[in-house]
């Protein structure tokens, strides 16, 4: 019992523990990343940094990684386009996810708690599988092509996979759930009162929408956007299901760099010139975040 | 637009967003019960991609280590991330918050690509030093506990900031110590909390294809690295058989411990309720 109850007195042991265990599982790994991608390749193994001639330490620094990386066409492209990628799945979310969220702040208390959970449903589920549906949905023998041809709709099969289409469908669907539950969490808390005035002051409904309920849910769309934008730069699981040879993303340039071409340096210097790209978007994000927590 | 019509608009919007959320998931049970060997094509219902399951057994062992994985991790998620939000609501003030609070949420929004690209690369280095760990299992596991405390500690973490402080408070000057505050107070209404984030980061673990792949070593396939290397090279109706099984599992999961929360904070609330009136006597 006295064990216990030094434990739960040392306050440096409450913030040590997850201290120590974040700063061994994301800081110095992100650390060491940055180190490898300075290093080189030599047959099987990372080249050191740090050889030593003559009893001297000398460090020998390697950036051709990073000169390919920005000299090689394909790889700016990969990023360009990965960026696009990211930017018009965060739009079609919020476009799609902000009126739900506002519908959904606005429908009868009892039911709120229902509609919320039919959203996390899928979110619980598998997102693999998930991912694997829109698959079997969109191929030119698939299920959406089937049913409309039965109903001669359309003649020929409609080309929706291993495209931009079934990408931006695939990534729009996965990450819509990460754009309404801040939205939510925001515009559910929205005092009422101030579209009341609005109002009594005969502003119209259209115009009070997009002075008072917007700007007040600001940093619920901007945590929202943030929280899409970000990890949809870097996905690969959905590219590598539901993209094809002409959706390049650098999630999958990644893979490949590790996986096929077993160039752990260049695949390291691919993440840290991600990591360059994210780091704004990151911080935008810790600022709303702090300020939803503010309200 | 007139009140009603309005009405009818927001309805179908909401309609349509949930049948585009469902619509892949239903499609996927559906199937599973197909009998032809096309995917996509229905010819009558069977269940033989449910036996053909049963004799899979790639996948099945694959089942069993992502289960065995998933628990673990979800118990040292809910442990680390306890602390966590611990450490971040309880202390406000300390040097280094807003590192920790910003390495918290790392895991968040980084691509996986990332996570396990470093996670490895630190494993490898450590390994070179040490001559441990071993790739497999435990490392696996490591990725896992760290993607699901970033979640764990989000979960306690809004349950900390709707508890009333005022009940720690008032235990303390009752002559409580820290820990009895903790084991007496803290802990008990936290419970409901604990629980949804053990399941959440269950799932999240029974889930991860990337961090697995980045860190597993030879012989240590989980479901979805099984599932995602079959998904890659084609449709394949046994995936519609086990997707069905795992939704049907996760569905029942997340409304009985909806229904289980619910009927806890029901309870706290008539509880606390009794007893303030008692007091009122």
């Amino acid at each position: 019992m006295n064990m216990l109850k030094n434990l739960f007195q040392g306050n440096k042991l409450v913030i040590g523990i997850p201290y120590g265990w974040f700063l061994l599982l994301v800081a110095i790994p992100l650390l060491i990343v940055m180190k490898i991608s300075l290093s080189e390749m030599e047959a099987t193994s990372v080249s050191n940094m740090i050889s030593w001639t003559n009893g001297l330490p000398t460090l020998k620094l390697n950036f051709a990684n990073y000169q390919f990386i920005f000299s090689d066409a394909l790889y700016v492209k990969t990023y360009i386009s990965s960026i696009k990628y990211a930017l018009i799945t965060t739009l079609i979310c919020l476009a799609i996810g902000y009126p739900f969220a506002y519908f959904m702040a606005r429908a009868p208390k009892h039911v709120q708690p229902t509609l919320l959970m039919l959203i996390m449903l899928p979110f619980w589920t598998s997102f693999l599988l998930r991912i694997y549906a829109w698959k079997t949905l969109l191929v030119s023998n698939g299920v959406i092509n089937n049913v409309l041809m039965s109903l001669h709709v359309i003649n020929a099969p409609l080309e929706m996979m291993n495209n931009s289409f079934s990408l931006t469908i695939g990534m729009v669907y996965s990450y819509l759930p990460f754009m309404i539950l801040p939205l939510y969490a925001n515009l559910s808390k929205l005092d009422l009162r101030y579209l009341e005035a609005a109002a009594d002051l005969g502003t119209s409904p259209f115009k009070a929408f997009w002075l008072i309920t917007v700007p007040l849910s600001k940093a619920g769309i901007i945590a929202g956007s943030m929280l899409v934008f970000i990890p949809a730069v870097g996905e690969f699981v959905i590219p590598e299901l539901l993209g094809g040879p002409d959706t390049l993303m650098i999630g999958r340039v990644l893979w490949d760099e590790f996986f096929s071409n077993n160039d752990w340096p260049m695949a390291a210097a691919v993440a840290v010139v991600m990591i360059a790209l994210i780091l704004v978007p990151m911080a935008i994000l810790n600022k709303a975040e702090a300020k939803l927590e503010e309200a | 637009m007139s009140q009603a019509s309005n009405k009818v608009f927001a309805n179908g919007w909401m309609l349509a967003v949930y049948l585009f959320l469902y619509l892949p998931i239903v499609t996927l049970v559906v199937f599973s019960f197909n009998d032809s060997k096309l995917v996509t094509v229905w010819s009558h219902a069977s269940t033989r991609w449910y036996s053909a399951l049963m004799q899979d057994s790639d996948l099945l062992s694959a089942v069993f280590l992502s289960l065995k994985i998933a628990f673990l991790s979800a118990l040292m998620s809910v442990f680390f991330g306890t602390f966590t939000a611990f450490a971040l609501n309880r202390y406000r003030h300390f040097r280094g918050r807003t590192m920790l609070s910003s390495m918290a949420t790392t895991p968040l929004v980084m691509p996986d690509v990332i996570v396990g690209l470093s996670l490895l690369l630190m494993l490898v280095s450590l390994q070179h030093w040490l001559g441990f760990p071993q790739r497999g299992l435990f490392t696996i596991l490591l990725g896992h506990a760290l993607l699901g405390t970033a979640y764990a500690a989000v979960v306690v973490t809004s349950r900390l900031k709707e508890m009333d402080g005022r009940l720690d408070e008032a235990a303390m000057d009752l002559g409580s110590k820290p820990w009895q505050v903790f084991t007496l107070v803290t802990f008990p209404l936290l419970v409901p909390a604990l629980v949804s984030a053990f399941l959440l980061t269950f799932t999240l673990s029974f889930d991860d294809v990337v961090l697995s792949s980045f860190l597993s070593g030879p012989g240590f396939n989980t479901m979805p690295m099984v599932i995602f290397s079959r998904a890659r090279l084609g449709l394949n109706p046994t995936i519609n058989a086990v997707a069905t099984v795992t939704i049907t599992v996760v569905t029942i999961a997340v409304i009985a411990s909806s229904f289980y929360t619910s009927h806890i904070e029901r309870k706290r609330k008539r509880e606390m309720a009794l007893a303030y009136s008692d007091s009122n006597q």
